[in-house]
């Protein structure tokens, strides 16, 4: 098993620049997300650790060793692409003996191994079934198992699951899960999609042009974005950005949004000019109490919550509520914030401002 | 606008029975979204009202007219769908105003303009009347083929899923857009779509379509929160409802499955359950839970944190019961 150290990556072809400076650290056993919208260099960064692509300068380090040069088949990583590939002609029990037939493994070893790796997947009873008539599922279930039996250190996987239909997709993104829980072997997983993301990582690279905008935990990527790129990325409906200007001084505790005093984490460092209010939909309430009044442009029931969007002083913004408070589009409500969630950025550069929120999150990266 | 009736409609493709036998009622000014997986019926169900599939039986009534044997021409309606097709070399105007100038419609010229510029203003694309449909993003082509529509004013607008190759961003703009036009114009609207977000959103009434047959029909809260039948229960909600043994949870039942939202598992007491995993999704934390063998999926009380293989307890809340069919038992 493996822990990857990321130090200074960088990526070039030809005049354009895939990936720029790019450091992190894949602890041993962990399940990583690289994650990003399309061309951000998400699926590169991936391909240079698998050693597909070779990277322009830097260092990736596999157990403290430097392997950034080396060829994939001396790196023992198992890559899982987008579209599997099996051998069509060959049943399921070739297909996964493959890879260690081709080492030399000797017949009952190789017979074992499969076996152990079928009963992880719950595949026992089609191994000798040709792959032409597998349903998706188990198609998939065979490439992963002809990743998996040959213990490598550490795999790597591009939208295993993008070409899934939705229904499927969940419940194969929970077997991919309780899978790696079982093994625990260390796991590299690019997506666009951040509920995957959220839901499948215990770490998350978030990935924009090139560089990494943010890495942490899923929860400290929600609660504390280090960018408005990160903010607006992960979150459905994303954070509501209410853009003001003014003076925040280091201890400020509130801001002035028009005539309203909002209250904010204690602040650390100041800013002048044009800011931005950064305030997720479940964090805000709707409250008769409160001056900050607001228009109800739209509701959209969800169930047991419903998103209602608004049209506020600073512009549009949307609340998650639970769908037994009665509201009508049309009227007029007042808007209370949750004001220890609140991220202020800076609207130039898109940064967030520390505060006593984010200041342990953003202090390390 | 008007009301449209489907009575007893069929249709069969060889030996597979798409669309079993459905009636319903799509009141005038409803947004109806036919809900189901892949295969269901829902196309098909669209085709049939359309008049681009032929009734194999049971009537098409629009605004009390059996439209049954007449051609899609004739029948008075607009489509939207999955795959925005405009005529990449007229301009967006142009687009607009196409289906206007048809030789069945002989709309006036000044007439058409009046149309076009208020449907570019509904859709909020006024500034780019004058550009070449090829060069408008992926969301403003979609807006414009449902422009195309809606300048029309038919009896009915039938939509198949016209949002679905959308990014998801886009996809939650256009929906709030598309509801609001709607209700703006009272458009009576029947859209298809295996999205349930969409239907919870949009929907004043969702048809529940299973292996042909129309299984419920009511308003999304009807649905969400009064199924009858496991199918219809798990077609809302996310996480998706639990359907356990009622015995897991010892006492008397109604019935011997349990349905169980993922906010009607309170925690306290009640029967064991192991932690398997936390999982933080920043809105809200979903708890999966071993129970007795049974997996679980819940929603983590605020600011907890759980620790996996820690045992909870947990009793359930509001339960909907089930027969051994998965019929709904009240």
């Amino acid at each position: 098993m493996a822990k990857i150290q990321i130090k200074n990556i960088r990526k070039e072809f030809g005049d354009f620049v895939a990936v720029k400076e790019s450091s992190f650290t894949i602890e041993d056993g962990e399940f990583f997300m690289l994650l990003g919208p399309s061309g951000c260099g998400k699926t590169t960064t991936l391909r240079m650790i698998a050693g597909l692509e070779l990277p322009t300068s830097g260092q990736i380090m596999l157990d403290g060793e430097d392997i950034a040069q080396l060829p994939p088949s001396q790196r023992d990583i198992a890559f899982v692409f987008q579209m599997f590939a099996l051998y069509p002609h060959m049943n399921v029990r070739k297909n996964i003996s493959y890879p260690l037939i081709s080492q030399g493994m000797p017949r009952a070893q190789v017979k074992a191994k499969v076996a152990e790796v079928a009963n992880i997947l719950g595949i026992e009873d089609i191994l000798n079934r040709p792959v032409g008539g597998l349903s998706g599922g188990d198609r998939q279930r065979v490439a992963l198992g002809r990743a998996i039996v040959r213990d490598p250190k550490a795999f790597m996987m591009d939208e295993p699951l993008g070409a899934l239909d939705a229904e499927f997709r969940e419940h194969m993104a929970e077997e991919l899960r309780a899978l790696h829980d079982r093994m625990g072997a260390t796991t590299v997983y690019v997506t666009h999609d951040q509920l995957e993301a959220m839901q499948m990582g215990d770490k998350i690279v978030v990935m924009n042009n090139a560089v990494v905008e943010q890495f942490g935990t899923p929860q400290e990527i929600y609660d504390t974005p280090a960018t408005m790129f990160v903010a607006d990325f992960i979150g459905s409906p994303s954070m509501n950005f209410l853009p003001f200007a003014g003076n925040v001084a280091p201890g400020a505790t509130s801001v002035q949004l028009q005539d309203f005093q909002a209250t904010i984490p204690e602040q650390r460092v100041g800013s002048d000019g044009s800011m931005i209010f950064g305030v997720r939909p479940e964090n805000i309430a709707l409250s008769d109490s409160s001056s900050y009044r607001a228009k109800v442009l739209a509701t959209e029931y969800l169930g047991t919550t419903q998103v209602i969007t608004l049209d506020s002083p600073n512009g549009e913004l949307k609340a998650r509520i639970s769908s037994a408070q009665p509201v009508k589009t049309g009227e007029q409500v007042g808007l209370d914030f949750k004001s220890e969630t609140v991220t202020l950025f800076d609207k130039d550069t898109g940064t967030a401002l520390r505060s006593v929120l984010n200041e342990g999150v953003l202090a390390h990266g | 606008m008007a009301e449209v009736i489907l009575d007893g409609i069929s249709k069969a493709f060889g030996k597979t029975q798409a669309v079993e036998n459905i009636s319903m009622v799509i009141p005038d000014g409803a947004f109806v979204v036919m809900l189901g997986p892949t295969g269901a019926g829902k196309t098909t169900t669209l085709r049939l009202v359309s008049g681009l599939e032929k009734l194999d039986a049971g009537r098409v009534l629009i605004d009390g007219r059996d439209v049954s044997q007449e051609t899609p021409a004739q029948r008075d309606i607009a489509m939207v769908f999955q795959q925005y097709s405009l005529y990449p070399h007229l301009s967006v105007r142009d687009n607009l105003a196409f289906p206007l100038r048809s030789p069945i419609l002989k709309t006036p010229e000044a007439e058409i303009a009046q149309k076009v510029q208020k449907i570019a203003e509904v859709l909020q694309i006024p500034h780019k009347l004058d550009n070449k449909a090829t060069e408008l993003s992926g969301g403003e082509m979609q807006r414009v083929s449902i422009g195309r529509a809606l300048v029309r004013d038919p009896a009915i607008y039938l939509m198949d899923e016209p949002l679905s190759s959308l990014d998801a961003k886009l996809r939650a703009d256009l929906r709030i857009e598309l509801k609001r036009i709607q209700s703006e114009l009272g458009s009576t609207l029947l859209y298809v779509t295996h999205d349930q977000v969409e239907a919870m959103t949009m929907a004043t009434h969702v048809g529940v379509l299973q292996d042909g047959k129309l299984v419920q029909y009511g308003t999304p809260r009807e649905i969400y929160e009064n199924p009858n039948s496991v199918y219809v229960a798990s077609r809302l909600g996310l996480p998706r409802i639990n359907v356990l043994p009622s015995d897991l949870f010892g006492g008397h039942h109604k019935g011997p499955q349990i349905g169980l939202r993922p906010e009607h598992i309170m925690e306290g007491d009640g029967a064991e359950a192991r932690v398997i995993r936390a999982e933080h999704l920043g809105d809200q934390t979903r708890l999966h839970l071993d129970l007795s063998g049974h997996s679980v999926i819940t929603l983590a009380a605020d600011g907890r944190s759980y620790e996996p293989n820690s045992t909870i307890k947990v009793t359930p809340r509001e339960a909907l019961y089930f027969d051994a069919g998965g019929t709904r038992v009240i």
